[in-house]
């Protein structure tokens, strides 16, 4: 037994504390110590992510408590992937709140941040649904937190939203568990995985409606239909570091209904197996329609953006509903793009709206901006990546996840949903684009407009080296591909993962 | 007891449920609180209800009480108790920000797109 695999975990924990004490030295202490503790849990992301190549899922069990009576974290390739993603993006993020002082708006940004990761990485990293549970109520608080940074009406008002919206869907979220619970007799995954397997017919329906209300609260937070009204103005209206590092929190709904659907309702299941796939492929194309809707009425750019980080969220749902392990690996290949491309265009709306001054991101009125060429060539670049347009990595992954839809029987409504949401969401960022940047050069004699302020070089670095991603992930295409196909048969393979659960050795016994 | 059980946890997420969808922030509140009351017993009724049976072990006992959902609701209690006092405070926030106690603030109107500080 490894104890890389709980690193990730406790770093972050850890380090929030650390980010107390250190408050007394003043923000720029925190601020190194933050970008410290963000590399170092890059470094360790790294290391598990090497770990976990070898293809064996890696159990910790914590307390030496053997599954299913003790609680047991449990490292595959796409935990590992995650887990080095978020710290990526929490790199970038942080950095980017560290050159523009975003942390100076209110108290405890980085203790918040910190903790905002421990909750994530502990949710990646669970093989227990109470303590997935657990792990999600961290994450939320600290993004509770972290979203109200700072102050302003509309922040107050969508804050107000979230924090009511995902109130109840804890509560969903205990009913679920305690269903299952009742019905199977256990909260381990690989376990529940077994009994439901072995479950007589008479239960199933309970089983059936236990998971599919679980569903219900992974979809909730995946911003699934009906269920995404909380995102966008929440999104919209919260500081750019904090709403580019949220571009994640989605990202743990669809890997939550990969991880315990994908494992509970696998093709063990029987009569239950797949389950929850028409409902995650049917939500996913609903929000995708209007989703692309949202990004063409957006009324600012950021809202713009929270609607494409909607988009990509519905995007995934469908390759994950299309139940196909070409389609699943496709889709994580997707998630890793849309994840890096949606955290740099949040920053570079904030930059945007910065540098245009009163005007700020609004579509309604022409502003000339300060700094409009970097600014225009990273929009430009960003644009092109997050709708999907060859040469960058949004066209590669899309393509993969239509191409593996082809062989499924709802394949001409995959087919029309996601190229007229492509369309849609090309004429939108098209059309903002002309009016933030080619506009203003029309009316650049006229009279005195008062400018923002002009784009700080460190942010544009920053924004430009998370934009960056798009080439590498093509140029990377080959090599990835073969890692999320590995993946994803990794997670269809669930007898395997029940093995390496419940036959775990403990501490001082090898096997 | 099985049939009184499951009645107060239904007429519990019932007003639960009716509260929360009222339009001001102090019913959503309390509504919150409700439901959270109802899954903590849900929680406790699914290790099975039993009476004067143990749940620790116990030589001379003929039966246990489940020992896991008691730890479960106890785990639920705390978090939805932070959760609740988090909800509060924001509530009086949103309050004192906003001007009054509307869910969405200025009486129901949906707001303009507006800026906020950064």
């Amino acid at each position: 037994m490894t104890h890389w695999v709980i690193l990730p975990v406790l770093l972050p924990l850890i380090g929030g504390l650390l980010q107390l004490l250190a408050r007394g030295f003043g923000l720029p202490a925190q601020r190194v110590l933050g970008l410290f503790l963000a590399g170092g849990l890059v470094a360790s992301g790294i290391k598990i992510l090497t770990l976990a190549q070898t293809g064996d899922t890696l159990v910790y069990n914590l307390g030496n408590w053997p599954a299913p009576f003790g609680i047991v974290l449990a490292l595959d390739r796409l935990a590992a992937m995650m887990v080095l993603l978020t710290s990526v993006l929490a790199l970038g993020a942080l950095g980017y709140s560290n050159v523009m002082r975003i942390d100076e708006k209110g108290s405890h940004f980085h203790v918040l941040f910190q903790l905002q990761l421990f909750g994530l990485n502990g949710a990646f990293l669970t093989g227990d649904v109470f303590n997935l549970f657990v792990f999600f109520e961290v994450l939320l608080l600290a993004s509770y937190g972290l979203l109200l940074h700072g102050s302003g009406a509309g922040r107050t008002r969508a804050g107000l939203h979230y924090v009511v919206i995902n109130l109840i869907g804890s509560t969903l979220f205990l009913f679920a568990v305690g269903a299952l619970y009742g019905a199977v007799g256990t909260l381990n995954i690989a376990d529940m995985a077994q009994k439901v397997a072995a479950a007589p017919a008479a239960r199933s329906g309970l089983i059936a409606a236990a998971g599919l209300l679980l569903l219900v609260v992974f979809a909730l937070k995946a911003a699934m239909f009906p269920l995404y009204l909380w995102l966008p103005q929440a999104y919209a209206n919260t500081s750019a570091p904090v709403a580019a590092f949220f571009a994640i929190m989605t990202k743990v709904g669809v890997y939550a209904i990969i991880r315990v659907h994908g494992t509970v309702f696998g093709e063990l299941a029987g009569d239950l197996a797949w389950v929850h796939m028409p409902w995650v492929l049917a939500g996913g194309l609903v929000t995708l329609v209007l989703a692309a809707l949202g990004v063409m009425a957006a009324r600012g750019l950021r809202e713009q953006v929270a609607y494409l980080v909607l988009a990509s969220v519905a995007t995934l749902l469908v390759a994950v509903g299309l139940n196909r392990p070409e389609a699943l690996a496709a889709g994580l290949y997707y998630l890793l793009h849309s994840t890096l491309l949606a955290g740099a265009f949040f920053l570079l709306a904030d930059l945007i709206r910065r540098s245009r001054g009163a005007a700020s991101d609004r579509f309604d009125r022409v502003a000339r901006m300060q700094g409009g060429r970097w600014l225009g060539i990273g929009y430009f670049f960003a644009a092109v990546a997050l709708a999907g347009l060859p040469p960058m990595s949004g066209f590669i992954g899309k393509i993969m996840i239509l191409d593996a839809a082809l062989a499924h029987p709802w394949r001409w409504i995959v087919l029309a949903c996601t190229l007229t949401a492509s369309l849609l969401i090309l004429v939108a960022l098209v059309r903002s684009g002309s009016f933030l940047f080619f506009r203003p050069q029309e009316m650049a004699s006229e009279e005195n407009v008062p400018l923002g302020e002009s784009p700080k070089k460190p942010a544009l670095w920053i924004i430009g080296s998370m934009l960056l991603t798009a080439p590498i992930l093509v140029l990377s295409a080959g090599e990835l591909m073969k890692f999320t196909d590995v993946s994803a048969t990794q997670l269809q393979n669930v007898p395997k993962y029940i093995e390496a659960v419940l036959e775990n050795p403990l501490t001082g016994e090898e096997r | 007891m099985e049939v009184l059980i499951a009645t107060s946890v239904g007429v519990m997420t019932a007003c639960g449920v009716y509260l929360v969808l009222r339009a001001s922030t102090f019913p959503v509140v309390v509504g919150l609180t409700l439901l959270s009351y109802a899954v903590n017993v849900f929680l406790f009724s699914m290790g099975r209800l039993k009476v004067g049976a143990p749940a620790v072990i116990d030589a001379s006992a003929d039966g246990y009480a489940d020992p896991l959902p008691q730890a479960l609701v106890l785990t639920a209690i705390v978090i939805a108790f932070a959760m609740t006092a988090f909800v509060i405070v924001l509530a009086l926030k949103a309050r004192d920000e906003l001007g009054n106690d509307h869910v969405d603030g200025e009486g129901g109107k949906l707001p303009d797109y507006e800026e906020a500080e950064a």
